[in-house]
């Protein structure tokens, strides 16, 4: 039990941190108002309900994969599989609803299961022999869009009204289940990382891994835990893309990895690992679609667009640093 | 042994009211001196500014105000290279090599010999055996990666890497921490032939016994002031203490006599390659064993092939009656209820960027999980709270990062964790390195806290003295093999010191400059 001043004492330690958890949102949100804003001033269409349901109803499926990523840079990994991972997945979900006519359930667990069967072997690869993540991903990269290929025979597959309503926006609110779904991903994500002794692990591990062994936890099972998850949610992001699409490219996904560790930096999260937030990827997936919608309303060319999105990536990481470096104290004596 | 030359001259360093702040001023109006020729000690408990004033000397760091002259001119270095430029060279207690390059290279760093850019090897390797020597390493290849060298060899690198350049002035901020007896006794010899060529050398350490031994005046700093300087020869352990500390005085140094209860750790033809040869001892609990020997004896690997840490080739773990261990890793030791406090604190021990809290509970975290699922935040704040009162650990809560803290409270936070499991054998690596007087005894108290509590304690420690004050036992290792053990003498009589500084060299046949090879693994 504590006495009332200790518990006084506890309170007033821990307010902090709470107030700079919230300035660490906040900073990410001003950017967002502010890229909201400034595109309304630009186009006359930009600030509507509709444009914000179709940008709500595109994010899922990157925002599930940048979920994963921000958990894998956490732990001090990458995952440059994701993309490939979901083109599998998605490729396996619509051959099983289309040729095989299996149910729905079972089509999406299948896309699942295999998602998790590659972060399995990446997590597993990775501990088992010692070999960086980056190395393993990347052939996973090259293994799994080989599989996506395998799957569907190179084709395009349409899968249509097969997919049931996951896609579908609802009525009245107009968001559709998956986005629904991926906000739950995210909240989920982000309660694992900060209040589950998991996550807690991938923190520590991604700060000094040598010294979370030292201290009588084997490392292994937490990375391998990450890279499955990381997987599992590529898989989910195929099942999102399919039912946003209703249709299963095996070249999709290609540089999705890329543009999922963008959102997760943006979002401040560190690549050395260590420290991040999934919320703040989450802020970061919105800036990314706000920036890509409202440039393409402006009547931006791609050229122009990619031009724009690779400065505010820069821009958004040394701002980061900026602030870092200004809330740090310096090293004392 | 004292030297009798009185230092006379004008200085060479001179500095006047020199000022430093971050967001507390650390260096407030501060007056030094240091001449050609003598060797200045600088004492103070960490935080003192012992280390800030070494920086603004090397040019590391630049200072708010105050007047530097070096001999006749205004000094005001902008940079490292700056200083080295005017002969001011530094060795620091964080070693500045680069692992991955060969002894040669990291010595001349900052020059490397070469025609047009690429390096003329023959010389550099010339230069650096030439510098390996004036310290006594010469049996080290200087082609040898500095990575592959115990630490103490790399401190006597660093200290050739700064004398292989002009030098007038000499900063060593703790210079021994990593070194035996031996190798520092090898470094003093060298320190009194520069100071008899006219260097002007500033000493930092903690170790009040060495500097009064090789020093020629004491400056003591407390909260960023000079509170006196002395004459290292009329200077007593106890005044330099009193000054240091103000007002506390060590007496926690003198152990209380432990009840020695059963055997809790057996260890049995412990071998793993040639570190750690056929070990085997015991430990009882309520009872601190020390391990002495030189750096290098196969201390450290023993205490981490006991925990795991490292896979052993053979030999066996015992715990009170019970079977043999099996340990694979550290978690089966720490499951057996043994924890570790690893040499390195910053590499191998703490989260240095996470909460005092989460460093605290690493071990543990699982023991404050509510509703299956979740951290129970408040019962692990309150846990890490009552830790940072119970052992002083200076901070302003148990949220800022471990990182923030100085090596004294750093240590206290991993010791911390292992309070926090309640194990039953603790290995304590060099507990003590790099911390100020007022941390060590808090170190020591806690040893003595543990074992009146009937844990089992093993320590290792270069410094014999330490030793000697702490342990019921001293086990003293030599090249790898547990050679001799020595109880405690009975009250008013003595540890028999040579015998154990014989014991330590045993194995290393009569060529003491043996001690200072390579590696052999």
């Amino acid at each position: 039990m504590l006495t009332a001043q200790e518990g006084g004492q506890l309170v007033a330690a821990r307010q902090p941190r709470r107030l700079s958890q919230f300035a660490e949102y906040f900073g990410l949100i001003a950017v967002l108002v502010l890229l909201v804003a400034l595109f309304s001033a630009l186009s006359d269409h930009f600030f509507s309900r509709l444009t914000f349901i179709t940008l709500a109803n595109q994010i899922p499926s990157l925002s599930a994969i940048a979920v994963g990523m921000t958990l894998v840079l956490i732990a001090g990994g990458i995952d440059l599989s994701v993309g490939s991972v979901m083109a599998l997945g998605s490729g396996l979900l619509a051959v099983a609803r289309v040729n095989w006519q299996l149910p729905l359930p079972f089509a999406i667990a299948l896309c699942l299961g295999i998602g998790l069967l590659a972060g399995l072997a990446n997590g597993f690869i990775t501990v088992r022999w010692s070999v960086p993540s980056f190395i393993v991903t990347l052939g996973m990269l090259e293994v799994a869009r080989g599989g996506a290929y395998l799957v569907t025979d190179s084709r395009s597959i349409f899968v249509g009204e097969a997919m049931g309503t996951t896609g579908t926006p609802l009525p009245v609110i107009g968001l559709s289940p998956a986005f629904i779904l991926a906000a739950l991903v995210v909240v989920a994500g982000e309660m694992l990382l900060s209040r589950t002794v998991l996550g807690r692990y991938i923190v520590a591990i991604g700060t000094n891994r040598e010294a979370v062994r030292l201290s009588g936890i084997d490392p292994r099972p937490v990375v391998v835990s990450v890279f499955a998850l990381s997987g599992l949610l590529a898989g989910l992001s195929g099942v999102f893309q399919v039912a946003y699409l209703e249709s299963a490219d095996p070249n999709s996904g290609i540089g999705l990895e890329l543009s999922a560790i963008a959102a997760v930096v943006i979002g401040g999260t560190s690549l050395m690992g260590g420290r991040g937030s999934v919320i703040s990827s989450f802020l970061g997936v919105l800036i990314i679609a706000v920036l890509q919608t409202g440039l393409a309303q402006i009547g931006a060319t791609e050229p122009t667009k990619r031009i724009v999105t690779g400065a505010v990536i820069v821009a958004a990481v040394i701002l980061d640093a900026y602030r870092r470096a200004i809330g740090n104290r310096r090293p004392r004596d | 042994m004292p030297f009798g030359n009185v230092v006379e001259q004008l200085p060479l360093l001179c500095i006047r009211g020199l000022q430093k702040r971050y967001t507390a001023p650390v260096l407030t109006d501060l007056d030094f001196e240091l001449c050609a020729g003598e060797i200045h000690a600088l004492m103070g408990a960490n935080g003192a500014g012992k280390s800030t004033l070494s920086r603004i000397i090397c040019g590391l760091t630049a200072a708010d105000g105050g007047v530097m002259s070096l001999g006749a001119e205004r000094y005001e270095p902008r940079s490292r290279r700056d200083a080295q430029r005017a002969g001011v060279q530094l060795v620091m207690q964080e070693l500045n090599l680069v692992p991955t390059l060969s002894v040669a290279e990291n010595l001349f760093l900052t020059d490397l010999p070469n025609r047009c850019g690429f390096i003329s090897f023959d010389s550099l390797l010339d230069k650096a055996a030439a510098a390996l020597t004036a310290v006594g390493l010469r049996e080290l290849d200087p082609r040898t990666p500095v990575g592959s060298l115990g630490i103490g060899q790399q401190q006597l690198v660093a200290l050739a890497a700064a004398l292989a350049h002009p030098c007038r002035v000499l900063v060593l901020d703790e210079p021994t921490a990593a070194l035996t007896d031996a190798e520092t006794e090898l470094a003093f010899a060298h320190l009194r032939r520069l100071r008899t060529a006219g260097t002007a050398i500033l000493y930092i350490s903690h170790r009040i016994e060495e500097v009064r031994r090789v020093s020629d005046r004491i400056t003591v700093l407390r909260d960023g002031r000079v509170i006196g300087t002395r004459p290292a020869a009329n200077a007593s352990m106890d005044e330099i203490v009193q000054l240091m500390v103000g007002s506390r005085a060590i007496d926690a140094l003198y152990p209380s006599d432990h009840v020695k209860g059963e055997v809790v750790l057996r260890v049995a033809g412990l071998t793993r390659g040639r570190r750690v040869r056929n070990v085997s001892f015991e430990v009882r609990g309520g009872e601190i064993l020390g391990l002495a020997g030189l750096v290098g004896s196969g201390r450290t690997e023993t205490l981490r092939a006991i925990f795991g840490a490292d896979r052993i080739d053979a030999g066996q773990v015992t715990r009170a009656s019970g079977p043999p261990l099996v340990i694979r890793g550290p978690k089966d030791a720490v499951r057996a209820g043994i924890g570790m406090i690893p040499e390195d604190r910053k590499d191998q021990a703490l989260l240095l960027t996470q909460a005092i809290r989460v460093n605290m509970t690493l071990a543990m975290v699982l023991g404050f999980v509510k509703r299956r699922w979740w951290i129970d935040e408040g019962r692990e704040a309150a846990a890490a709270e009552a830790l940072r009162v119970r052992l002083d650990v200076r901070s302003q809560s148990v949220d800022q990062p471990a990182g923030e803290l100085s090596g004294g409270n750093q240590q206290k936070v991993v010791i911390a964790r292992w309070l926090l499991r309640d194990c039953d054998v603790l290995l304590f690596d060099e507990p003590t390195r790099g911390i100020d007087v007022a941390a060590k005894i808090a170190v020591y108290r806690v040893l003595h806290d543990l074992v009146d509590r009937g844990k089992a304690i093993v320590v290792v420690s270069s410094e014999l003295t330490e030793l000697m004050a702490l342990c019921d036992r001293i086990a003293v290792m030599s090249d790898g093999a547990l050679v001799a053990t020595f109880e405690r003498p009975e009250t008013g009589k003595h540890w028999n010191e040579e015998a154990m500084v014989a014991a330590a060299f045993s194995e290393y046949g009569n060529d003491r400059t043996h001690l200072s090879r390579a590696d052999p693994c």
